[in-house]
């Protein structure tokens, strides 16, 4: 479902000075630890078989936001990822494209050409991924380059230094600036790395003043540290979008990103997104998944279902 | 009563009283003993058909997570050393050595065989291992070797593991001829999953427990259970099992599974006849599991001064 304009913002004085913005975030209902891991495991015990497998599959491979963010990464690669992303199965032409390709700001020319054509977005990590540790005017000179190279998406991360010293009004200023700079021509992915948040409660504040901010996504990790996306942190994010919604009527989408690897997980995470926010959130506009990996264990899958026989990773490429 | 006689009695009773406990027989997959994926069992019996214990009776699911933990297993395993995996072959026949009475015990009572002859039978399976740890190193200069080419080369054929091996275990012999169908295969530098004899499976789920023990890595041995057909079936179709040894499928079987085999060009061993696993089994089985790669190596020409540099 589009969204509906905002009718008057509800929430709009809670940003008018660091106090609200902390009396508001503070405000929030504290997360019930226990109740929310419990939840997310039962959620995750739904069998999916058959038909509606086969369907999840081909959802989750639009989905997929196929990602390279190395040191490493030369042309070559991202033009591979990029053919990848247009074709994941080339042997099978039925097979979905992923949703995006996402690569570091350098990249994004290169992608941009590999996936021309395709429908196939390319997503930018900017603002000094993945530590988000340098001054505002180098993040923002970070975005404009990545948009000005074509990026239809901006992954942007947080400064967690300030999120955790309780300087919300710094992180939502930052969050509004990255936004400005995007433009209307990007749409913008705030990243929270909730492997460094600590509790629960913080990445439930963190995903109300990231929205509040106006991010068209969260994103739960930049893959990049220990603990990434976990179904119990994203429910605890699915639940944010949802009440935000409910609240200013602006949909807000979701990228789980790291760790996520067999179509299991990925499965899991789809009841989630289905049985929390509702089924206007089953759409790679709204939802993704930020993986690498986890696309050659879809496409095994897919050819198992096809086939009858196990596939394996001969059957797929190597990235 | 009088206390003394009171003391005896107390103690003769809890003598009597002292439970059984019954042994749990569990797969061997990727170096854990997990139960079945189905959560299914079946009753295993001896010759006469008296219960010994209920078995794991596998998935094809339980297959498929086997296939994974042995193509995990290979790169370390083919990447040791000869030497090394002669050392722990040799390793497994120590382990079963002291094992042994255990092991006379359940094959006496898989295949109705008076202790004597069970005894014999372990004591050839444990030799047998011994047999085929001196092989690891040795293999590579019997079927490999300089060829002899017309040109300023090297010629270089060295054997090289196959890759993931799915092995039906013999039917009748529960121990020995298990163990003669494994390690030929693992001692070249495959990893195995082994279906178990299905009448007969508590020898082989036994020996997972030797092997854990053995410094064999994770994974190189997978030993699965149940219903010979329904486990075999989807391992002879599965694209990343590279070779099958159909050594305990009957006629019907093999047949049905060669065919599947041959969608991603497995190297099938078909079912032969074997009167006796005792005798000395000779080469063929570890060089079923073989390819050769033939490198050729410039050697220099030699210059006008009689030297190459």
């Amino acid at each position: 479902m589009p969204t509906t304009a905002p009718t008057a913002h509800a929430l709009a004085d809670v940003t008018a000075s660091d106090s609200t913005l902390r009396r508001f975030l503070h405000g929030l209902p504290g997360v019930d630890a226990v109740g929310l891991e419990a939840r997310a495991a039962s959620l995750g015990t739904r069998s999916i078989k058959t038909t509606a497998k086969a369907y999840a599959i081909d959802l989750a491979i639009s989905m997929v936001d196929l990602t390279t963010l190395e040191g490493a990464d030369t042309p070559g690669k991202v033009r591979a990822l990029g053919a990848k992303a247009v074709h994941p199965d080339p042997t099978d032409r039925t097979t979905p494209t992923t949703a995006a390709v996402c690569v570091y700001p350098d990249m994004v020319a290169v992608a941009k050409e590999a996936v021309a054509g395709s429908g196939v977005k390319v997503a930018s990590v900017a603002t000094a991924f993945p530590a988000g540790r340098a001054a505002l005017d180098v993040k923002l000179a970070d975005v404009r380059d990545a948009v000005a190279a074509g990026a239809d998406e901006i992954d942007m991360v947080i400064d967690r230094g300030a999120f955790l010293a309780g300087k919300y009004l710094k992180v939502y200023d930052e969050i509004v600036a990255v936004k400005e700079a995007c433009g209307t021509s990007a749409r913008l992915k705030v990243i929270f790395e909730t492997g460094e948040l600590s509790t629960y409660d913080n990445i439930r504040r963190a995903s109300w003043l990231g929205m509040l901010a106006g991010a068209d996504f969260i994103k739960t990790s930049t893959g990049k540290v220990a603990v990434n996306a976990t179904p119990a942190n994203t429910l605890l994010m699915l639940e944010a979008v949802r009440d935000f919604r409910a609240q200013t009527g602006i949909q807000v989408g979701v990228k789980p990103a790291g760790g996520i690897r067999t179509t299991k997980d990925a499965i899991k995470f789809l009841v989630l997104v289905n049985e929390t926010a509702g089924e206007d959130w089953l759409d790679n506009h709204w939802f993704r998944f930020g993986a690498s990996s986890l696309l050659n264990d879809l496409l095994m899958q897919r050819q198992k279902l096809a086939t009858g026989r196990y596939s394996g990773p001969d059957y797929v490429t190597v990235d | 009563m009088s206390e003394k006689s009171e003391k005896t009695e107390k103690s003769e009773k809890s003598e009597q009283q002292r439970l059984s406990v019954f042994k749990t027989y569990k797969l061997y997959v990727g170096g854990k003993f997990p139960r079945s994926e189905s959560g299914r069992v079946y009753e295993v019996t001896d010759s006469k058909g008296n219960w010994l214990a209920n078995a794991p009776q596998s998935s094809r699911k339980d297959a498929r997570d086997a296939v994974v933990a042995a193509r995990k297993a290979v790169g370390g395993w083919s990447g040791a050393t000869a030497y090394n995996r002669g050392q722990i072959l040799y390793r497994v026949a120590e382990m079963l050595e002291g094992r042994r009475e255990q092991f006379v015990r359940e094959v006496a009572e898989a295949e109705g065989l008076s202790k004597s002859k069970a005894a014999a039978q372990v004591d050839a399976a444990i030799d047998r291992w011994v047999w085929y740890a001196g092989w690891t190193d040795k293999i590579a200069q019997v079927v490999g070797g300089g060829n002899p080419v017309a040109g300023p080369f090297f010629n270089l054929s060295s054997p090289e593991p196959t890759g993931v091996v799915a092995v039906l275990a013999p039917q009748e012999s529960s121990f020995l001829g298990l163990v003669s169908v494994i390690a030929p295969v693992i001692a070249t530098g495959n990893t195995a999953i082994v279906i178990a004899s299905e009448k007969s499976p508590l020898p082989a789920l036994s020996l997972g427990e030797v092997l854990a023990t053995s410094d064999l890595p994770g994974g190189v041995v997978n030993v699965l259970s149940g219903r010979t057909a329904e486990i075999a079936a989807p391992l002879a179709a599965h694209q990343d099992v590279n070779a099958i040894d159909l050594a305990g499928a009957d006629d019907v079987l093999a047949k049905e599974l060669e065919i599947a085999a041959a969608d991603n060009l497995k190297r099938v061993l078909r079912p032969q006849p074997v009167d006796d696993w005792s005798a000395t089994p000779g080469i063929d089985r570890m060089t079923t599991f073989l390819e050769t790669k033939t490198v050729w190596h410039p050697t220099g020409s030699l210059g006008a001064s009689g030297s190459s540099y």
